[in-house]
Protein backbone atom coordinates (compact mmCIF):
# COMPACT_ATOMS: atom_id res chain seq x y z
CA UNK A 1 0.00 0.00 0.00
CA UNK A 2 1.53 3.17 -1.33
CA UNK A 3 1.14 6.19 -3.02
CA UNK A 4 0.94 6.19 -6.65
CA UNK A 5 4.02 7.68 -9.33
CA UNK A 6 1.46 10.15 -11.56
CA UNK A 7 1.34 10.53 -15.11
CA UNK A 8 0.95 13.77 -15.99
CA UNK A 9 -0.26 14.77 -19.53
CA UNK A 10 0.43 17.95 -20.57
CA UNK A 11 -1.16 20.06 -23.17
CA UNK A 12 0.65 23.39 -24.31
CA UNK A 13 -1.68 25.43 -25.25
CA UNK A 14 -1.81 28.52 -27.84
CA UNK A 15 -5.12 30.58 -29.66
CA UNK A 16 -7.54 27.60 -27.67
CA UNK A 17 -5.33 24.92 -29.23
CA UNK A 18 -3.53 22.27 -28.49
CA UNK A 19 0.14 22.47 -29.88
CA UNK A 20 3.96 20.85 -29.22
CA UNK A 21 6.81 22.60 -30.28
CA UNK A 22 10.30 20.64 -30.77
CA UNK A 23 12.80 22.59 -28.43
CA UNK A 24 9.65 25.89 -28.66
CA UNK A 25 9.65 25.81 -32.38
CA UNK A 26 7.90 23.50 -35.18
CA UNK A 27 4.26 23.74 -33.87
CA UNK A 28 2.25 21.09 -34.25
CA UNK A 29 -1.47 21.09 -33.93
CA UNK A 30 -2.87 18.61 -31.57
CA UNK A 31 -6.34 19.27 -31.56
CA UNK A 32 -9.12 20.60 -29.36
CA UNK A 33 -7.78 21.05 -25.89
CA UNK A 34 -11.19 19.89 -23.55
CA UNK A 35 -11.72 16.83 -25.91
CA UNK A 36 -7.92 16.10 -25.24
CA UNK A 37 -8.05 16.42 -21.54
CA UNK A 38 -11.36 14.54 -21.54
CA UNK A 39 -9.48 11.49 -23.51
CA UNK A 40 -6.50 11.44 -20.87
CA UNK A 41 -9.02 11.20 -17.96
CA UNK A 42 -10.82 8.75 -19.61
CA UNK A 43 -7.89 6.75 -20.15
CA UNK A 44 -6.86 6.86 -16.41
CA UNK A 45 -4.06 10.30 -16.69
CA UNK A 46 -3.64 10.94 -12.90
CA UNK A 47 -4.01 14.90 -13.64
CA UNK A 48 -3.32 17.30 -16.58
CA UNK A 49 -1.56 20.30 -16.71
CA UNK A 50 -2.42 23.29 -19.12
CA UNK A 51 0.43 25.65 -19.99
CA UNK A 52 -1.15 28.37 -22.17
CA UNK A 53 1.72 29.65 -24.40
CA UNK A 54 -0.01 32.32 -26.37
CA UNK A 55 2.65 35.12 -26.86
CA UNK A 56 0.09 38.07 -25.99
CA UNK A 57 -2.38 38.61 -23.67
CA UNK A 58 -5.62 39.47 -25.73
CA UNK A 59 -6.42 35.76 -26.08
CA UNK A 60 -6.75 35.23 -22.21
CA UNK A 61 -10.49 35.17 -22.06
CA UNK A 62 -10.18 31.92 -24.65
CA UNK A 63 -7.59 30.31 -22.21
CA UNK A 64 -10.25 30.77 -18.95
CA UNK A 65 -13.26 29.33 -20.98
CA UNK A 66 -11.03 26.77 -22.40
CA UNK A 67 -10.23 26.00 -18.16
CA UNK A 68 -13.76 25.90 -17.76
CA UNK A 69 -14.57 24.00 -20.33
CA UNK A 70 -11.90 21.49 -19.04
CA UNK A 71 -13.04 21.57 -15.58
CA UNK A 72 -16.80 21.04 -15.68
CA UNK A 73 -15.79 17.47 -17.50
CA UNK A 74 -12.55 16.01 -16.13
CA UNK A 75 -12.32 15.36 -12.60
CA UNK A 76 -8.99 14.97 -11.79
CA UNK A 77 -6.71 17.67 -10.54
CA UNK A 78 -6.15 20.16 -13.57
CA UNK A 79 -2.98 22.44 -13.19
CA UNK A 80 -2.92 25.75 -15.33
CA UNK A 81 0.41 27.77 -16.19
CA UNK A 82 1.46 30.36 -18.51
CA UNK A 83 0.77 34.61 -18.06
CA UNK A 84 -0.01 34.16 -14.02
CA UNK A 85 1.48 37.28 -13.34
CA UNK A 86 -0.63 37.96 -9.86
CA UNK A 87 -3.00 37.59 -7.05
CA UNK A 88 -6.17 38.21 -9.10
CA UNK A 89 -4.72 35.83 -11.75
CA UNK A 90 -5.01 33.07 -9.85
CA UNK A 91 -8.07 33.79 -8.36
CA UNK A 92 -9.25 34.00 -11.67
CA UNK A 93 -8.03 30.41 -12.55
CA UNK A 94 -8.90 28.82 -9.35
CA UNK A 95 -12.64 30.02 -10.14
CA UNK A 96 -12.58 28.77 -13.82
CA UNK A 97 -11.38 25.43 -12.19
CA UNK A 98 -8.25 24.94 -11.64
CA UNK A 99 -6.72 23.19 -8.79
CA UNK A 100 -3.29 24.44 -9.12
CA UNK A 101 -1.18 26.89 -11.04
CA UNK A 102 2.24 27.23 -12.25
CA UNK A 103 4.10 30.37 -11.99
CA UNK A 104 7.74 30.58 -13.95
CA UNK A 105 8.73 33.62 -15.05
CA UNK A 106 6.27 36.04 -12.40
CA UNK A 107 8.64 33.95 -9.73
CA UNK A 108 12.07 34.93 -10.85
CA UNK A 109 10.60 38.41 -11.63
CA UNK A 110 9.63 39.04 -8.11
CA UNK A 111 10.06 35.73 -5.45
CA UNK A 112 7.91 37.11 -2.94
CA UNK A 113 5.38 36.71 -5.41
CA UNK A 114 5.26 33.13 -4.70
CA UNK A 115 5.32 33.77 -0.81
CA UNK A 116 2.03 36.07 -0.81
CA UNK A 117 0.44 33.51 -3.45
CA UNK A 118 1.04 30.46 -1.08
CA UNK A 119 -0.09 32.59 2.12
CA UNK A 120 -3.02 33.57 0.49
CA UNK A 121 -4.24 30.55 -1.51
CA UNK A 122 -2.53 27.51 0.51
CA UNK A 123 0.88 25.72 -0.93
CA UNK A 124 -1.06 22.81 -2.37
CA UNK A 125 -2.17 25.34 -5.43
CA UNK A 126 1.04 26.55 -6.30
CA UNK A 127 3.22 25.10 -8.50
CA UNK A 128 6.63 26.76 -9.40
CA UNK A 129 7.67 25.81 -12.76
CA UNK A 130 11.36 25.81 -13.63
CA UNK A 131 13.38 25.94 -16.88
CA UNK A 132 16.53 24.39 -16.52
CA UNK A 133 19.22 24.12 -18.66
CA UNK A 134 23.09 22.94 -18.35
CA UNK A 135 25.66 25.60 -18.03
CA UNK A 136 28.34 23.54 -16.98
CA UNK A 137 31.04 22.49 -19.47
CA UNK A 138 32.36 19.12 -20.03
CA UNK A 139 34.70 18.02 -17.05
CA UNK A 140 32.86 20.16 -14.70
CA UNK A 141 31.19 19.22 -12.00
CA UNK A 142 27.25 19.69 -12.85
CA UNK A 143 25.74 22.64 -12.53
CA UNK A 144 22.51 24.26 -14.00
CA UNK A 145 20.77 27.67 -14.11
CA UNK A 146 16.90 28.89 -14.44
CA UNK A 147 16.01 30.24 -17.54
CA UNK A 148 12.39 32.20 -18.32
CA UNK A 149 10.35 33.64 -21.23
CA UNK A 150 10.01 29.93 -22.48
CA UNK A 151 13.45 29.41 -22.16
CA UNK A 152 14.67 32.51 -24.01
CA UNK A 153 16.18 34.27 -21.60
CA UNK A 154 19.39 33.62 -19.16
CA UNK A 155 19.37 34.26 -15.76
CA UNK A 156 22.41 33.19 -13.92
CA UNK A 157 20.23 31.88 -10.85
CA UNK A 158 21.51 28.42 -10.00
CA UNK A 159 18.34 25.77 -10.34
CA UNK A 160 18.89 24.16 -7.43
CA UNK A 161 18.92 27.24 -5.34
CA UNK A 162 16.56 28.23 -6.76
CA UNK A 163 13.98 24.95 -5.98
CA UNK A 164 14.98 25.41 -2.06
CA UNK A 165 14.25 29.13 -2.38
CA UNK A 166 10.93 28.36 -3.75
CA UNK A 167 10.17 25.41 -1.65
CA UNK A 168 10.66 28.45 1.50
CA UNK A 169 8.82 30.36 0.10
CA UNK A 170 5.98 28.05 0.06
CA UNK A 171 5.63 26.26 -3.33
CA UNK A 172 4.00 22.88 -2.64
CA UNK A 173 5.20 21.48 -6.00
CA UNK A 174 8.26 21.90 -8.76
CA UNK A 175 7.14 21.25 -12.54
CA UNK A 176 10.95 20.54 -13.43
CA UNK A 177 11.63 21.25 -17.48
CA UNK A 178 15.17 20.48 -19.08
CA UNK A 179 15.40 22.99 -21.72
CA UNK A 180 18.40 21.03 -23.06
CA UNK A 181 16.08 17.81 -23.20
CA UNK A 182 12.43 19.68 -23.56
CA UNK A 183 11.17 18.13 -27.49
CA UNK A 184 14.03 16.06 -28.14
CA UNK A 185 12.88 12.32 -27.25
CA UNK A 186 16.00 11.49 -25.85
CA UNK A 187 14.70 11.50 -22.30
CA UNK A 188 14.76 13.33 -19.10
CA UNK A 189 17.55 15.12 -17.81
CA UNK A 190 18.18 12.24 -15.17
CA UNK A 191 20.97 14.14 -13.20
CA UNK A 192 19.56 17.67 -13.07
CA UNK A 193 15.65 15.63 -11.64
CA UNK A 194 17.50 14.01 -9.01
CA UNK A 195 19.53 16.97 -7.82
CA UNK A 196 16.45 19.07 -7.51
CA UNK A 197 14.06 16.18 -6.04
CA UNK A 198 16.87 15.38 -2.95
CA UNK A 199 17.20 18.65 -2.62
CA UNK A 200 13.65 19.77 -1.75
CA UNK A 201 11.06 18.55 0.30
CA UNK A 202 7.87 18.91 -1.96
CA UNK A 203 7.07 16.53 -4.42
CA UNK A 204 8.89 17.07 -8.30
CA UNK A 205 7.22 16.68 -11.59
CA UNK A 206 9.90 15.97 -14.09
CA UNK A 207 9.26 17.31 -17.81
CA UNK A 208 11.35 17.52 -21.26
CA UNK A 209 12.55 14.89 -23.18
CA UNK A 210 10.12 11.92 -23.19
CA UNK A 211 10.83 9.93 -26.06
CA UNK A 212 9.58 6.35 -25.16
CA UNK A 213 8.24 3.99 -21.99
CA UNK A 214 11.37 3.79 -20.49
CA UNK A 215 12.23 7.32 -20.04
CA UNK A 216 8.85 7.66 -17.88
CA UNK A 217 10.48 4.91 -16.06
CA UNK A 218 13.85 6.08 -15.90
CA UNK A 219 12.85 9.73 -14.34
CA UNK A 220 11.16 7.98 -11.42
CA UNK A 221 13.64 5.34 -10.80
CA UNK A 222 17.20 7.43 -11.62
CA UNK A 223 15.40 10.67 -11.69
CA UNK A 224 13.73 10.07 -7.85
CA UNK A 225 10.89 12.60 -9.03
CA UNK A 226 7.43 11.86 -7.61
CA UNK A 227 5.29 12.47 -10.93
CA UNK A 228 6.57 12.37 -15.08
CA UNK A 229 4.90 14.78 -17.24
CA UNK A 230 4.60 14.30 -21.34
CA UNK A 231 3.37 15.60 -24.45
CA UNK A 232 4.32 14.52 -27.71
CA UNK A 233 4.59 10.79 -27.16
CA UNK A 234 0.72 10.97 -25.77
CA UNK A 235 -0.76 13.55 -28.28
CA UNK A 236 0.26 11.87 -31.40
CA UNK A 237 -1.03 8.45 -30.54
CA UNK A 238 2.75 6.77 -30.19
CA UNK A 239 1.44 5.79 -26.64
CA UNK A 240 -1.12 5.66 -24.79
CA UNK A 241 -1.98 6.68 -20.87
CA UNK A 242 -2.84 2.41 -20.00
CA UNK A 243 -0.03 1.41 -22.29
CA UNK A 244 2.59 3.78 -20.25
CA UNK A 245 0.91 2.82 -16.23
CA UNK A 246 1.51 -0.91 -17.74
CA UNK A 247 4.94 -0.52 -19.01
CA UNK A 248 6.05 1.39 -15.40
CA UNK A 249 3.87 -1.36 -13.34
CA UNK A 250 6.24 -3.99 -14.92
CA UNK A 251 8.86 -2.65 -13.86
CA UNK A 252 7.95 -2.24 -10.47
CA UNK A 253 6.54 0.94 -10.43
CA UNK A 254 3.29 1.71 -8.33
CA UNK A 255 0.40 3.22 -10.82
CA UNK A 256 -3.04 3.88 -10.24
CA UNK B 1 -35.38 18.64 -4.63
CA UNK B 2 -32.52 17.73 -3.62
CA UNK B 3 -31.27 21.07 -1.74
CA UNK B 4 -27.78 20.69 -1.54
CA UNK B 5 -25.01 23.48 -0.13
CA UNK B 6 -21.19 23.86 -0.38
CA UNK B 7 -20.16 26.18 2.76
CA UNK B 8 -18.31 28.75 1.06
CA UNK B 9 -16.03 30.80 3.95
CA UNK B 10 -13.56 31.75 1.40
CA UNK B 11 -11.26 29.39 1.84
CA UNK B 12 -10.39 28.23 -2.03
CA UNK B 13 -11.68 26.57 -5.28
CA UNK B 14 -15.39 25.08 -4.10
CA UNK B 15 -16.38 25.38 -8.12
CA UNK B 16 -14.26 21.72 -8.10
CA UNK B 17 -16.61 20.06 -6.27
CA UNK B 18 -19.96 22.29 -7.21
CA UNK B 19 -19.16 21.09 -11.19
CA UNK B 20 -18.59 17.11 -9.67
CA UNK B 21 -21.93 17.22 -7.58
CA UNK B 22 -23.80 19.18 -10.64
CA UNK B 23 -22.04 16.29 -13.19
CA UNK B 24 -23.74 13.02 -10.63
CA UNK B 25 -27.12 14.52 -9.98
CA UNK B 26 -28.23 17.68 -12.85
CA UNK B 27 -31.94 17.41 -10.62
CA UNK B 28 -29.92 18.78 -7.35
CA UNK B 29 -30.33 22.50 -6.45
CA UNK B 30 -26.86 23.52 -5.60
CA UNK B 31 -25.78 26.71 -3.75
CA UNK B 32 -22.37 27.82 -3.04
CA UNK B 33 -22.89 30.18 0.40
CA UNK B 34 -22.16 31.04 3.75
CA UNK B 35 -25.67 32.54 4.46
CA UNK B 36 -26.96 30.87 7.90
CA UNK B 37 -30.76 30.53 6.34
CA UNK B 38 -30.07 28.63 3.27
CA UNK B 39 -27.51 26.67 5.71
CA UNK B 40 -30.58 25.57 8.05
CA UNK B 41 -32.85 24.98 4.64
CA UNK B 42 -30.25 22.68 2.90
CA UNK B 43 -31.31 19.06 3.06
CA UNK B 44 -27.36 18.43 3.27
CA UNK B 45 -24.24 20.29 3.75
CA UNK B 46 -20.78 19.89 1.57
CA UNK B 47 -18.05 21.05 4.18
CA UNK B 48 -14.72 21.84 2.09
CA UNK B 49 -11.89 23.64 2.84
CA UNK B 50 -7.92 24.17 1.76
CA UNK B 51 -5.47 26.53 3.22
CA UNK B 52 -4.40 26.83 6.34
CA UNK B 53 -6.10 26.42 9.44
CA UNK B 54 -5.72 29.28 11.24
CA UNK B 55 -7.15 31.46 8.31
CA UNK B 56 -10.03 29.00 7.78
CA UNK B 57 -11.04 28.63 11.48
CA UNK B 58 -10.77 32.32 11.42
CA UNK B 59 -13.21 32.68 8.61
CA UNK B 60 -15.46 29.74 10.19
CA UNK B 61 -15.95 31.62 13.26
CA UNK B 62 -16.61 34.48 12.05
CA UNK B 63 -19.50 33.72 10.06
CA UNK B 64 -20.51 31.36 12.88
CA UNK B 65 -20.37 28.31 10.73
CA UNK B 66 -19.48 26.35 13.46
CA UNK B 67 -22.41 26.79 15.35
CA UNK B 68 -24.19 26.16 12.04
CA UNK B 69 -22.91 22.69 12.04
CA UNK B 70 -22.88 21.96 15.81
CA UNK B 71 -26.82 21.82 14.87
CA UNK B 72 -27.20 21.00 11.53
CA UNK B 73 -25.01 17.49 12.62
CA UNK B 74 -28.33 16.76 14.75
CA UNK B 75 -30.55 17.12 11.52
CA UNK B 76 -28.77 16.54 8.08
CA UNK B 77 -25.88 14.32 6.41
CA UNK B 78 -22.80 16.60 6.08
CA UNK B 79 -20.08 15.52 3.90
CA UNK B 80 -16.52 17.00 5.17
CA UNK B 81 -13.43 17.41 2.73
CA UNK B 82 -9.56 18.06 3.40
CA UNK B 83 -9.23 20.90 5.89
CA UNK B 84 -13.28 20.72 6.05
CA UNK B 85 -12.94 17.15 7.74
CA UNK B 86 -10.33 18.23 9.51
CA UNK B 87 -11.41 21.24 11.29
CA UNK B 88 -14.13 19.28 12.45
CA UNK B 89 -11.98 18.09 14.98
CA UNK B 90 -10.95 19.61 18.69
CA UNK B 91 -7.28 20.50 17.95
CA UNK B 92 -5.00 21.79 14.98
CA UNK B 93 -0.98 22.21 15.78
CA UNK B 94 -1.14 23.60 12.13
CA UNK B 95 0.62 28.00 12.37
CA UNK B 96 1.67 26.95 16.06
CA UNK B 97 -1.86 25.26 17.51
CA UNK B 98 -5.36 25.96 16.71
CA UNK B 99 -8.53 25.38 18.45
CA UNK B 100 -10.86 23.82 15.66
CA UNK B 101 -14.90 23.26 16.15
CA UNK B 102 -14.66 20.10 18.51
CA UNK B 103 -17.30 18.05 16.29
CA UNK B 104 -15.42 15.42 17.63
CA UNK B 105 -12.46 14.53 20.11
CA UNK B 106 -8.68 14.20 18.45
CA UNK B 107 -6.12 16.37 17.04
CA UNK B 108 -4.83 17.11 13.81
CA UNK B 109 -1.32 16.47 13.00
CA UNK B 110 1.62 16.98 10.94
CA UNK B 111 3.52 14.13 8.56
CA UNK B 112 6.94 13.80 9.94
CA UNK B 113 9.72 15.00 7.24
CA UNK B 114 12.05 12.44 5.63
CA UNK B 115 10.04 9.52 6.43
CA UNK B 116 11.10 6.86 4.50
CA UNK B 117 8.62 3.77 2.71
CA UNK B 118 9.16 -0.13 2.47
CA UNK B 119 11.59 0.48 -0.56
CA UNK B 120 13.93 2.73 1.59
CA UNK B 121 12.82 5.95 -0.78
CA UNK B 122 11.59 9.05 0.91
CA UNK B 123 8.38 10.15 0.99
CA UNK B 124 7.93 14.00 0.18
CA UNK B 125 5.46 15.82 2.00
CA UNK B 126 2.61 17.24 1.54
CA UNK B 127 1.27 14.05 0.72
CA UNK B 128 0.25 14.54 -3.02
CA UNK B 129 -1.37 12.24 -5.13
CA UNK B 130 -2.67 8.86 -5.95
CA UNK B 131 -3.04 6.68 -2.34
CA UNK B 132 -5.07 3.68 -1.35
CA UNK B 133 -7.84 3.63 0.89
CA UNK B 134 -8.60 0.73 3.10
CA UNK B 135 -12.26 0.62 4.21
CA UNK B 136 -12.08 -0.19 7.67
CA UNK B 137 -16.20 -1.21 8.58
CA UNK B 138 -18.81 -1.18 5.28
CA UNK B 139 -20.60 1.82 5.32
CA UNK B 140 -23.30 3.03 3.39
CA UNK B 141 -21.11 5.61 1.52
CA UNK B 142 -19.03 2.91 0.21
CA UNK B 143 -21.58 1.72 -1.73
CA UNK B 144 -20.23 1.07 -5.35
CA UNK B 145 -16.48 1.41 -4.26
CA UNK B 146 -13.92 -1.15 -4.39
CA UNK B 147 -12.32 -1.65 -0.91
CA UNK B 148 -8.38 -0.04 -1.20
CA UNK B 149 -9.74 2.21 -4.58
CA UNK B 150 -7.08 4.70 -5.25
CA UNK B 151 -8.64 8.47 -4.21
CA UNK B 152 -6.58 11.78 -4.85
CA UNK B 153 -5.10 13.58 -1.66
CA UNK B 154 -3.25 16.93 -1.41
CA UNK B 155 -2.78 17.20 2.16
CA UNK B 156 0.32 17.85 5.24
CA UNK B 157 -2.17 17.71 7.96
CA UNK B 158 -4.10 14.43 9.20
CA UNK B 159 -6.37 13.54 11.81
CA UNK B 160 -6.33 11.58 14.69
CA UNK B 161 -9.68 11.06 16.18
CA UNK B 162 -9.54 10.07 20.11
CA UNK B 163 -11.14 6.77 19.79
CA UNK B 164 -11.08 6.12 23.38
CA UNK B 165 -13.51 9.15 24.28
CA UNK B 166 -17.32 8.38 23.52
CA UNK B 167 -18.32 10.96 21.65
CA UNK B 168 -15.23 9.78 18.90
CA UNK B 169 -15.93 9.72 14.79
CA UNK B 170 -15.39 6.37 13.94
CA UNK B 171 -12.37 5.29 11.82
CA UNK B 172 -14.25 4.01 8.31
CA UNK B 173 -11.47 4.48 6.02
CA UNK B 174 -7.70 4.05 6.38
CA UNK B 175 -4.34 4.78 4.37
CA UNK B 176 -0.62 5.09 4.38
CA UNK B 177 2.27 7.23 4.33
CA UNK B 178 3.97 5.24 5.57
CA UNK B 179 2.02 5.61 8.98
CA UNK B 180 -1.61 4.50 8.71
CA UNK B 181 -3.35 7.48 9.19
CA UNK B 182 -7.50 7.82 9.17
CA UNK B 183 -8.59 8.91 5.47
CA UNK B 184 -12.41 8.62 6.42
CA UNK B 185 -14.44 9.16 9.76
CA UNK B 186 -17.95 8.80 10.07
CA UNK B 187 -20.32 9.39 12.80
CA UNK B 188 -24.48 9.97 12.28
CA UNK B 189 -24.82 12.34 9.92
CA UNK B 190 -21.54 13.07 9.28
CA UNK B 191 -19.03 11.59 6.59
CA UNK B 192 -15.22 13.33 6.54
CA UNK B 193 -13.12 12.40 4.30
CA UNK B 194 -9.45 13.68 3.89
CA UNK B 195 -8.98 13.00 -0.30
CA UNK B 196 -10.80 15.12 -2.66
CA UNK B 197 -13.72 13.42 -4.00
CA UNK B 198 -14.38 15.85 -6.71
CA UNK B 199 -10.69 14.97 -7.87
CA UNK B 200 -10.72 11.17 -7.66
CA UNK B 201 -12.07 10.46 -11.01
CA UNK B 202 -15.00 7.61 -10.76
CA UNK B 203 -14.46 6.17 -7.62
CA UNK B 204 -15.13 10.38 -6.21
CA UNK B 205 -17.69 10.59 -8.27
CA UNK B 206 -19.64 7.56 -6.54
CA UNK B 207 -18.51 8.72 -3.38
CA UNK B 208 -20.14 12.11 -4.38
CA UNK B 209 -23.54 10.25 -5.88
CA UNK B 210 -23.35 8.03 -2.77
CA UNK B 211 -23.57 10.92 -0.22
CA UNK B 212 -26.64 12.57 -2.49
CA UNK B 213 -28.82 9.43 -0.91
CA UNK B 214 -27.50 8.94 1.94
CA UNK B 215 -29.97 9.41 4.91
CA UNK B 216 -27.03 10.01 7.38
CA UNK B 217 -27.62 6.76 9.49
CA UNK B 218 -24.73 4.04 9.82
Amino acid sequence: MSLAKRIIPCLDCENGRVVKGVKFLDIRDAGDPVEVSKRYCDQGADEITFLDITASSDNRDTTIHTVEAIASQVFIPLTVGGGIRSLDDIRIMLRAGADKVAINTSAVLTPEFVKEAAEKFGSQCIVVAIDAKQVSLAGEPLRWEIFTHGGRKATGIDAIEWAKRMVAYGAGEILLTSMDRDGTKNGFDLALNRAISEAVSVPVIASGGVGNLQDLVDGITEGKVDAVLAASIFHFGEFSIPEAKEYMASKGIVVR
Amino acid sequence: MNRVVVIDYGMGNLHSVGKALEHVDENISLTITADAQQIRDADRLIFPGVGAMRDCMAEIKRLKIDELLKQARLEKPILGICVGMQAMLSYSEENNGVDCIGLFPGMVKRFKENQVDESGEILKVPHMGWNEVKQTSAHPMWQGIENNSRFYFVHSFFVDPDTDKQDSANIVGESSYPLTFSSAISAENIFAVQFHPEKSQNVGLQLLKNFLSWNGQL
